[in-house]
């Protein structure tokens, strides 16, 4: 399977203060690969350094190449960056009040995505969009609309149609159910899945939320204070945890605990860039020892690792 | 849950809260000359009863009332018609100098702790408030008992509200309501904003803290599983009603009216993913398993 996105050793900084150090990360073609972490995690900068959208001061360094794109994408001008956002990588953001323009009726905005690129004539355009709408299951009606005339989660469904319009290698969510009730984000996380599944094209999903990974993706990677700290398949991640972390968040988030209490991670998420050296995790990890100040090596290959000193299930492997 | 089945004894236990039928409609900005205003039917006859010492959850989505329900049972806001009695009173006609009362018995906290508390005030001025207000000697000892209580330092009470992260703000909100010693606390959506490994620190805070001080806890979110952790019954609503109401492991389990089935379906699940269900899973309708 060739790899449609690949990032190798992404960090990203503002000013002297590192927000995410050495990522690698790849996506297969139709494959669906999470990235969960809490906030401060550097998921959402790790996504916004793949399409080229961080804010200012905020520079990337290392490596991001999609497949059929000739360039590097990490420092591209705007230029070139401007014609594969859109049509070779979409994203799908977490508010869906601020990712449209209130200024223009739903159908225009869906058109020019496509006219934009040149991917359709000018004359298929409106029909494009029309089909578009239809594929996430929106009335006609909806073309004429504004965006203030429509709910949080039509909304949504419009940004995703324009995310799909040109057929994109990679689409990227940036928690695109946070803002949503749970019977909507259940409607508009499987027109996700069946619109790549339709496309085959790769997916990355961001989110906090396990259970939407684990129901979304195959593959996840756990980031935690701007490190990936685990991946693997989802199965095997949520089942067997080897980080301590992960092995934390699966325990505090499990609400199906019989006892009154619930099991919990102590003390807080450090605010982004104030992680400690070595072992990010080693200010909350009840394991940690004086061997954690050094960062852990990754252990593990490309597709399945961990980076801990002390991993969970040792014992009985 | 099902070892809380209530005995008779717990029958007999008097009734914190009782909302009786109570509508609440909202006129709407007029859109013609000659029509009336459009109305917004935000409650329409809700009732319910909640005991004391009990922990009864409001779930619901974004739209469905219970904001507006919590609203009217802490008399913030009035109902359009019908009755709240909190521990005897019926507050729904009296004047606000009356209110006096609720005030003391009955604190809230609210989901957003950047918003809720005031960014120019130091965090022990922000929990004295309350009995300040009250007209209470607000002694540092108090202050630094209540600080304690919610897992924070003592010297957190010369911070300001954006020195704390999300869920110590949380913290600092919950002391807040404990101060002037309620009996009923009303929490909502208190943990939605907040990271998952921070969340479970404010549900067991929230929890314990209603066992040793006996309260009278309503707990308000959109998360069916969270609810089902902390409140003992559950109270379903959509569209200004309560469609369902009974123990939260029952509802969870075999819901009845179709509204909960949906719900209830749509929530991801680490257990039912891991067993292979996917996205259009979550759609189905009728059976939740």
């Amino acid at each position: 399977m060739s790899n449609v996105l690949t990032v190798r050793g992404l960090s990203v900084k503002v000013r002297d203060t590192e927000l995410v150090s050495d990522v690698d990360l790849t996506v297969g073609a139709g494959e669906r690969v999470g990235l969960i972490g809490e906030s401060g995690s550097g998921k959402s900068l790790t996504a916004l350094s793949v399409i080229g959208l961080l804010p200012e001061d905020v520079y990337a360094a290392g490596s991001v190449r999609l497949d059929g794109v000739d360039h590097e994408l990490i420092g591209a001008d705007e230029r070139r960056m401007s014609q594969v956002r859109g049509r070779d990588i979409a994203m799908v953001f977490q508010e869906p009040m601020t990712a449209l323009n209130p200024t223009m009726r739903i159908g225009d905005q869906v058109a020019e995505a496509v006219l934009i690129h040149k991917t359709k004539p000018k004359s298929a355009a409106r029909a494009a969009a029309a089909e578009l709408l239809d594929r996430v299951q929106l009335p006609t009606d909806t073309l004429r609309a504004y965006p203030h005339q429509l709910s949080g989660g039509q909304r949504q469904r419009v940004v995703l149609a324009l995310a799909l319009a040109n057929d994109p290698s990679l689409l990227i969510c940036d928690e695109p159910t946070t803002a949503l009730d749970v019977t909507v984000q259940a409607l508009v996380l499987d027109l996700i899945v069946r619109g790549v599944m339709d496309r085959s094209s790769a997916l990355l999903f961001i989110t906090h939320d396990l259970a939407v990974v684990a129901t979304v993706c195959e593959r996840v990677l756990v980031m935690y204070g701007g490190r990936v700290v685990e991946s693997g398949p989802v199965t095997d991640v949520f089942t067997r945890p080897r980080h301590r972390y992960t092995e934390g968040l699966l325990a505090a988030s499990d609400l199906d605990t019989t006892s009154r209490r619930l099991t919990t991670i102590p003390g807080n998420v450090p605010p982004a860039g104030r992680f400690p050296s070595g072992c990010v995790f080693r200010t909350r990890c009840a394991y940690a020892t004086a061997l954690c100040e050094e960062s852990p090596p990754w252990s593990g290959d490309e597709a399945q690792g961990f980076a801990c000193h002390h991993p969970a299930g040792v014992a009985d492997a | 849950m099902p070892e809380h089945i209530p005995t008779t004894h717990e029958l007999e236990t008097p009734t914190a809260i009782q909302v009786v039928d109570l509508v609440r409609d909202y006129p709407r900005p007029r859109t013609s000359l000659f029509q009336p205003a459009p109305v917004v039917h935000a409650l329409r006859g809700v009732s319910l009863e909640v005991k004391q010492g009990e922990r009864f959850g409001i779930v619901g989505e974004s739209g469905c009332g219970k904001s507006t329900l919590l609203r009217i049972i802490a008399a913030l806001d009035r109902a359009t018609s019908g009755t709240v009695i909190v521990e005897g009173t019926d507050i729904t006609r009296l004047s606000d100098r009356r209110l006096r009362f609720l005030r003391e018995n009955l604190q809230l906290v609210f989901q957003d702790p950047m918003s809720s508390l005031d960014p120019r005030m130091r965090v022990r001025d922000i929990i004295a408030e309350p009995l300040v207000v009250q007209g209470h000697p607000a002694s540092g000892e108090r202050v630094r008992e209540l600080l304690e209580a919610v897992g924070l330092s003592a010297d957190a009470g010369d911070r300001y509200p954006h020195q704390f992260s999300g869920g110590q703000r949380q913290r600092i909100s919950i002391a807040r309501a404990l101060a002037p010693r309620p009996r009923i606390l009303i929490a909502d959506e208190p943990v939605s904003a907040l990271d998952v490994s921070v969340r479970a620190q404010v549900l067991n805070l929230i929890s314990d803290l209603v066992d040793e001080l006996n309260l009278t806890l309503v707990f308000v979110s959109h998360d069916l599983s969270v609810i089902k952790h902390v409140c003992d019954r559950v109270a379903v609503m959509n569209a200004g009603q309560i469609v369902e109401t009974g123990y939260t492991g029952d509802v969870y389990a075999s819901p009845q009216h179709p509204y909960t089935q949906r719900l209830v379906s749509a929530i991801p699940t680490l257990q039912r993913a891991l067993s292979g269900a996917t996205t259009s899973d979550l759609l189905a309708k009728g059976d939740p398993a």
